[in-house]
């Protein structure tokens, strides 16, 4: 699946996009695999309360299930306007 | 319904005038224009967005909004990438038979454009820059609908 970043997120982790391969069943799980990786990811994912997820481009939760998402984006709280 | 994620700058007097043109059947328009507020010495805003989950945020908020109020016609107009001080980030306009419908969901799409469409904003200033964060109040804003 295409995992993507934006704003802090994608500067800590240091990159936009991303294809994993992953046997993750929630989101939660893939955070916790991307934590496992490398320090970047740990920085980026340190504070899961300061993070929102959008799965198939829609706001979800961190416990959704991955089953079928082609695309999960990771992000701050959003600020438009 | 006009839907508009872009880079370029827009008028909004002319966007103003033509969204009105349409709609002899409306009896209000009402118009929001957001800007870059230049104090604390920001010379610039960068603002970054998430395209595809934009267009299909601001939509659905779009769409909400018609459910609520008796609209006639909703306009959304939202910039992305490097803006100065003074320069205008988004437009909302609304039209309505009746003036209390269109204020109402004009104000309506504010709060969810703030908070659940993916845009995020970088202030750059005199200390650097820095990502704006996001306020409890806008957060809080949502509960009132």
């Amino acid at each position: 699946m295409d995992v993507l970043y934006f704003a802090w997120v994608r500067e800590r982790i240091g990159i936009p996009k991303e294809s994993i391969e992953t046997s993750a069943a929630t989101v939660g799980e893939l955070v916790e695999e991307l934590k496992a990786r490398e320090d970047r990811y740990e920085a980026a994912f340190a504070d899961l309360s300061a993070l929102r997820v959008a799965l198939d481009q829609d706001l979800a939760d961190f416990d959704a299930p991955l089953a079928g998402v082609r695309e999960v984006a990771f992000f701050p709280p959003m600020t438009g306007g | 319904m006009k839907i508009a994620v872009q880079e370029a700058a827009f008028d909004p007097g002319a966007e103003l005038n033509s969204f009105s043109a349409g709609h002899a059947e409306m009896g209000a328009i009402v118009t929001f224009s957001g800007l870059v507020r230049g104090d604390g010495g920001l010379s610039a805003m960068e603002i970054e967005h998430y395209p595809g989950m934009t267009e299909r945020a601001i939509s659905r908020i779009a769409e909400e909004a018609r459910d609520r109020w008796s609209l006639g016609d909703v306009l959304v107009i939202h910039r992305y990438g490097r803006l100065e001080p003074g320069e205008v980030i988004m437009m909302v306009a609304t039209a309505a038979p009746h003036r209390r419908d269109a204020f109402e969901a004009a104000e309506y799409l504010m709060d969810y454009l703030k908070s659940r469409a993916p845009f995020w904003k970088k202030e750059v200033g005199p200390d650097g820059q820095a990502w704006v964060a996001a306020k409890d109040e806008d957060e809080d804003a949502l509960s009132r609908w």
